[in-house]
């Protein structure tokens, strides 16, 4: 069942030749475009780039997509980056859906062309059946305590306390012994420079 | 350390333990356990006149045992603060037959036997975690004699025999009879790059801190001979080459081999070995008058607990896991923490301060922001479909949810604590709970998409965003080959499946559905993968009530570490999968359309009754 409201880009990326070498982008790009609600399907490069992020942004507005689909890398890399060019482009970033073709599927299948081909088909079509119900969604915003926890009193957490404290945070430094100063008090000298540890 | 202690805006706990964590990004309440210290840190000013009474003596831990110090002790002249401390298991205690004698001497009454551990709670925004490493104990290398041997010493313990502040006031001297040794060995690696006794990485500082002894050896006793047993010298850092280069001037000699024993000559406690000299391709033998086993770093042994308070997720090394190895490097994979120092994995002090400077830097722009933004994908009640049955309200892990079913009161979230793991919604009965941008109606368009065409030729994947799902990326980095049949759907949490998406793929003709999430102590929603492992428990009966074959459906837990791991499994999955027969598929297929007609008829008849 098609709904005619719902106007859905796919993005499929080439990611220089980490997926187009092993998959054949060509192919995929063709194969979504017959998808149901679909309404254009472009290939880039590299789509997290400047010039591939300005092509989605073009492209939401010229055709008035409302609904957008990026095959290319894993959404924990990129979901961010695809999101915020979403709302630059006036679309609620909640109406991307990734399709991670890359860590997925040509890294994982790169002996194998025309089977990795065959999945990005079947990931992107998944993409796409998940895009068609996708809403805009609203983040809540929160307020923000104005102080750290640093757990741990030897060098690191010294470090990490003074610059908080010194940008103008409060610190609270928990340290298990009954000094701070950690590993790094129990040594004499310390490489390269050869200068005192404490 | 003194910047620290008159910080205004520091406030520096020690002998302090955190209990307990709540809350998220921008809001954690933290319960911090002030131990008794015993002596008023505040008004104590280390006069000493209560250490020079105090009849216990112990090895004192800062000396690495090379010296002594008493009950009622410092750890060292500048500690901060700068305040004594009674070791309580040492202390003959405050009873007038025994002792006491620290209380009488302590003219400004600085000591209270009778302070109590303080409770203390924090509100803060982020959390930067460093509680740093611990050294490898060198003991059960026992060939090396570690225990047996008076000068065989592990490279810490180098450090307090050559430190000015240390027992010797800096002669350095061997155990044995106080000599100063004129030929003096290093083993590197000791209890590194090793896989049956130590670990396997690489502790990144040993050969650096060797060259440096190695230096300091020189530069006090230009005479002693020094002859270092390496598998690699890596000295890769800025300066580093240069500092090797200087001591291999300066007349220490690096010799590629490890010696396999050790053997002491009893009458003078020097030590004699032999070794491969893997250059030269020749055994050669060393007699020393000390050695110093270079000893590697481990994951703290008390970190654990830690980590569950957190809800951190530690790599295979035991090291905590980092957001993403090289763009998120200082990012713990929960919102609002981060990893400074060796706690992420070992590194030297130069790399401990630059990391601990990106964690500053990380913590400071949620702190610096008067408000920040939290994913939106949180509970929904549906309050029409509610039967108000509390089901929902033991399973959120979070103590979000309210309902009363005397009360008949329809079950409410409360947004600011819901985190979106979904389990109440996969929970739910009556279909009453969505989760916001992961809806059912979502998952049902993917799991029917990934059917449509040859279902038989593949295997439904549930992974969870934090682990296994992290761990399939991690195969795809990784380049680990497995069979191109699998399709992952992802999930927040494992605890979001519900037992219809799983029956749908069944009834579609998928041969194998896996479902997967992190191990039981790593799960990113405190517990709410011990439902996945009930909901799971309760599908496998049904399965088999129905005549389905249960092992048709799978539950496997993986880190994001376990990138190998997932290929594994993603192999063992395919191979369950080309087992499974066209006819098992149709008869399963019969099955769930006909329990489902069923289901039909009953409702439509319990409909009309109503």
């Amino acid at each position: 069942m098609s709904d005619d409201s719902l106007r859905i880009g796919v993005f499929v990326c080439d990611c220089g030749m980490n997926i187009a070498g092993f998959v054949d982008c060509e192919e995929v790009r063709q194969y979504a475009e017959g998808l149901e609600d679909v309404v254009v399907s472009s290939r880039n490069r590299y789509t997290c780039s400047d010039p591939g992020q300005n092509e989605i942004k073009k492209t939401i507005q010229e055709q008035a997509l409302n609904r957008v689909v990026v095959a290319s890398c894993s959404p924990r890399l990129h979901e961010p980056t695809f999101r915020n060019c979403m709302a630059e482009a006036g679309l609620n970033p909640y109406l991307l859906e990734m399709a991670n073709i890359r860590e997925h599927c040509s890294w994982v299948h790169s002996n194998n062309r025309e089977a990795a081909t065959r999945k990005t088909k079947d990931i992107v079509k998944m993409a796409v059946a998940r895009a068609r119900f996708l809403k805009p969604q609203q983040e809540r915003e929160i307020p923000v305590t104005d102080a750290v926890l640093v757990i741990g009193g030897g060098i690191a957490g010294i470090q990490a306390s003074l610059d908080l404290a010194n940008t103008g945070h409060m610190v609270y430094l928990v340290e298990k012994q009954p000094t701070i100063g950690g590993m790094m008090a129990q040594l004499d000298k310390t490489f390269p420079t050869m200068d005192c540890s404490i | 350390m003194t910047d620290v202690g008159r910080h205004p805006r520091i406030k520096s706990m020690t002998l302090s333990e955190v209990e307990d964590v709540a809350g998220y990004i921008g809001n954690f309440r933290v319960k911090v356990r002030k131990k008794a210290r015993y002596v008023n840190e505040n008004e104590c000013t280390a006069c000493a006149e209560c250490v020079d009474i105090c009849p216990v003596i112990m090895p004192d831990e800062y000396q690495m045992g090379f010296s002594s110090r008493k009950a009622i002790y410092i750890p060292f002249p500048q500690a901060i603060p700068s305040s004594y401390v009674i070791n309580m298991e040492d202390c003959l205690g405050n009873n007038p037959i025994a002792c006491g004698k620290c209380l009488e001497k302590c003219d400004k009454r600085c000591i209270d036997f009778d302070m109590q551990d303080e409770i203390i709670e924090l509100n803060v925004g982020a959390i930067v975690v460093a509680t740093g490493i611990d050294v490898y104990d060198p003991t059960e290398l026992d060939e090396y004699g570690y225990t047996r041997f008076e000068n065989v010493v592990t490279s810490l313990e180098f450090e307090r025999l050559i430190c000015a502040g240390g027992p010797t006031d800096g002669h350095f001297v061997r155990p044995s009879d106080g000599r100063t040794p004129k030929r003096i060995g290093f083993i590197q690696c000791i209890g590194s790059r090793a896989y049956k006794r130590g670990h396997p990485y690489c502790s990144n500082v040993c050969c650096m801190n060797t060259v440096k002894d190695s230096l300091l050896l020189k530069e006090h006793y230009p005479d002693t001979e020094i002859t270092v047993f390496y598998i690699d010298i890596r000295a890769f850092g800025k300066g580093f080459e240069d500092l090797f280069n200087r001591s291999k001037k300066m007349g220490v000699r690096y010799l590629r081999g490890l010696p396999d024993h050790i053997i002491e000559d009893p009458d003078n406690g020097n030590l004699r070995l032999k070794v491969e000299n893997t250059t030269a391709g020749r055994i050669e033998e060393f007699e020393f008058d000390m050695l110093v086993l270079s000893v590697g770093l481990e994951p703290r042994q008390d970190g654990e607990q830690l980590r569950h308070i957190l809800s951190l997720s530690q790599t295979s090394d035991g090291f905590l896991a980092e957001c993403h190895p090289k763009l998120m490097p200082v990012d713990a994979p929960t919102r609002g923490m981060f990893l400074a120092g060796c706690v992420e994995a070992p590194k030297d002090i130069k790399d401990s301060v630059t990391q601990a400077s990106a964690a500053a830097a990380r913590a400071g722009i949620i702190l610096s922001a008067n408000k920040i933004k939290l994913e939106a994908a949180t509970a929904v009640v549906d309050k029409e479909k509610c039967t108000c049955c509390e089901v929902c309200v033991p399973v959120c892990p979070y103590g979000a949810i309210t309902a009363s079913r005397s009360e008949k009161i329809p079950a409410e979230v409360t947004e600011a604590m819901c985190a979106g793991c979904g389990t109440c919604a996969a929970e739910c009965q009556f279909g009453a709970i969505s989760i916001r941008h992961f809806d059912d109606e979502q998952y049902m368009a993917q799991i029917e998409a990934a059917l449509e065409e040859n279902p038989r030729d593949k295997a439904i994947v549930f992974a969870c965003n934090w682990c296994s799902y992290a761990a399939s990326d991690l195969a795809g980095t990784s380049r680990f080959q497995y069979p191109p049949n699998i399709r992952v759907i992802r999930t927040m949490c494992s605890g979001r499946v519900n037992e219809k998406f799983i029956l749908h793929a069944f009834k579609l003709g998928a041969p194998v559905v896996l479902v997967s999430g992190c191990h039981f102590a790593d799960c990113h929603y405190i517990d709410a993968n011990r439902w996945t492992q009930r909901r799971m428990d309760r599908l496998w009966n049904r399965l088999e009530r129905l005549g389905i074959r249960p092992e048709r459906l799978q539950l496997e837990w993986m880190s994001a570490a376990e990138g190998q791991r997932f290929a594994q499994v993603m192999a063992e999955i395919e191979e369950m999968r080309a087992k499974v027969s066209r006819q098992e598929i149709k008869n399963t297929k019969e099955v769930l359309r006909k329990r489902e007609s069923k289901k039909k008829r009953v409702t439509a008849a319990l409909g009309s009754s109503a």
